[in-house]
């Protein structure tokens, strides 16, 4: 640097000075927007955390008690479970569901059609999340399509509970996620370099081979970037467990909402909300080797 | 695109089986996909209490009815005022950061666009309860426009970065022209990168109000007695399964549609126009 310096002289010097500010001048008012609006109330609520609630206001006096309360209180540390379990079974089904379709959409669809399939994938998408929450509440409800179904085929005699529960959280969410994790498959899949794989058919690899040893590793990226959207979008999610989960196995996010909004307990909203954020960094930090986020 | 795809090599047995393991693939997945959407949108033209099979009808009565629903209204029409205002901000505070990047030489460039994509790993929920508390910590009233707020933050990283991937190398050329033949920066700005940029810009735009037409939690949090369309779809739920709700819902998914296409048009019309050659996102 500073032999560049020397080189170019002042004027240049200048110039670098001048482009610089001129750069931080049109950065300015998003980074200023973020500060205020993103970073200081994360700062206050992190304080939040360590302040307990007295009346209808805060005691300032810092202690660890909301976390304590956190450990302590089953129905509390077990919803940081309950959405943990949700989440891996989401991001798994999710994973195995998508991959075929965004390989058959990469492979096999022919080119001209490949557009409209993608844009079709992804079409509900676009229906409000509240929405399809509900739209699948009526899919799975006892009188619902499944249930309706099932018993018109004759493979269930009664109809079988599916609404309100885990199972109906998960299979809202997998719908959700397998439209996400298609879209980032297969977007790594087309950009993938197809003579990596004519190479394996030379050196003798069978179909199988190829997928498996060549295919499936360089894949990995596309799938992990999918897997840590999908983490942090469903641990977060309040939505779909509400209203397809309903009020018996409660999720991270519902029992935050609850000391919001019933309890009025911002200190351990705070301190839950603070402990959300650590979980998902821990997955960030999992998954930072393929992410790659500072280079979008 | 030269790809030799296995079926090319495979023998016609095999190709019949790849060709009829494809169809099931993409029969199954698209069934899945579609399931909830064709429930929803079917069972809005139902004529009866209840929105489960077997279906009667159709009827409009349904629409009638949240067309006349003066709460579903002016929820709508917050929410479009709220998507508009903040799409539009999101859209200009983000070209303006990502025009800054890509074409100045900035100190700590690296962080910076860190930075300003962070807000999209943190959890809605989690930005809704800190801006929320920052109003209790402050004393400012929940309003409508501390919904608009919240949504600027959770749209902004998203417009930076469509802005930040179509700003390529194909429009400095234009820019330093401009320069050269005397134009200020603003100048450049205006007459140059804003109108080569416009399709990225526009697309922002429609993802960002789509984005903020959908989103509940942080409007829940942050408003008052004046609500938007998600938090009063939300308080009509707990009447339970009700046509009306799907009715109200097909009408929010069309209008999503419609801003969607507008952006799907957009993008991959101008791929189509530049050829393989555009930028990668």
């Amino acid at each position: 640097m500073s032999s560049l310096n020397e080189t170019h002289g002042d004027a240049e010097r200048l110039a670098a000075r001048r482009d610089a500010v001129r750069g931080i001048g049109f950065l300015s008012p998003a980074t200023l927007w973020t500060m205020a609006f993103f970073v200081a109330p994360l700062v206050v609520m992190v304080s939040y955390s360590f302040f307990t609630k007295r009346g209808t206001g805060v005691d300032t006096a810092l202690s660890l008690a909301n976390y304590e309360h956190f450990a302590v209180r089953e129905v509390l540390w077990g919803s940081l479970f309950n959405s943990l379990e949700i989440t891996l079974w989401t991001t798994g089904i999710s994973i195995l569901l998508a991959y075929p379709f965004a390989y058959v959409l990469a492979f096999r669809v022919p080119e001209r059609w490949r557009r409209l399939c993608l844009v079709l994938a992804i079409l509900p998408f676009w229906t409000s999340y509240i929405v399809r929450s509900y739209a699948w509440l009526l899919v799975l409800s006892p009188t619902g399509v499944v249930n309706q179904s099932l018993l018109w085929i004759g493979l269930i005699d009664e109809p079988v509970r599916l609404a309100y529960s885990r199972i109906a959280t998960v299979m809202g969410f997998v719908h959700f996620f397998t439209m996400l994790l298609t879209l980032t498959i297969y977007a790594n899949l087309v950009q993938l370099n197809p003579r990596y794989r004519l190479a394996a058919a030379d050196l003798g690899a069978s179909g199988w081979q190829s997928f498996y040893y060549v295919l499936l590793p360089l894949s990995i990226p596309g799938i992990v970037v999918g897997a840590f959207t999908t983490f942090v979008i469903c641990i977060g999610d309040y939505i779909m467990p509400q209203i397809l989960g309903g009020n018996r196995e409660l999720v991270l996010p519902q029992a935050i909402f609850f000391q919001v909004s019933r309890n009025a307990d911002l200190p351990l909203a705070s301190a839950m909300s603070v402990i959300l954020m650590l979980v998902v960094a821990v997955a960030y930090l999992a998954s930072a080797r393929w992410l790659r986020m500072d280079r979008l | 695109m030269s790809e030799l795809r296995p079926q090319d090599v495979g023998s016609l047995g095999r190709r019949i089986v790849g060709t009829a393991g494809t169809t099931v693939v993409i029969a199954l997945a698209y069934l899945f996909i579609f399931l909830p959407v064709v429930v929803l949108v079917l069972f809005s033209f139902h004529d009866g209490r209840v929105p489960v099979p077997p279906f009667q009808g159709p009827t409009l009565d349904w629409y009638k009815m949240i067309l006349g629903d003066d709460r579903l209204m002016s929820a709508t029409g917050h929410s479009v005022g709220i998507g508009l205002a903040s799409a539009f901000l999101s859209t200009l505070l983000g070209f303006l950061a990502a025009f800054g990047l890509a074409r100045h030489a900035v100190p700590g460039a690296g962080f910076l666009r860190w930075f300003l994509v962070l807000p999209l790993t943190v959890s809605y929920l989690i930005i809704g309860i800190g801006l929320l508390i920052a109003l209790s910590y402050t004393g400012l009233p929940k309003s409508l426009l501390a919904v608009m707020i919240g949504h600027v933050v959770i749209n902004l990283p998203l417009a930076f970065a469509i802005c930040f991937s179509q700003l390529g190398g194909h429009q400095v050329v234009y820019e330093r022209a401009a320069r050269d033949l005397g134009a200020s920066e603003g100048q450049v700005l205006m007459r140059i990168t804003v109108p080569m940029m416009w399709p990225a810009l526009f697309a922002s735009f429609c993802l960002c109000f789509n984005f903020s037409w959908d989103e509940f939690v942080i409007a829940f949090f942050l408003s008052n007695f004046d609500v938007t369309l998600p938090v009063e779809i939300w308080s009509m739920l707990r009447t339970g399964l009700n046509p009306m709700i799907n009715a109200a819902g097909t009408l929010v998914f069309l209008l999503s549609l419609i801003s969607f296409l507008a952006f799907e048009i957009l993008i991959f019309g101008k791929r189509a126009r530049h050829g393989r050659t555009a930028p990668e996102a």
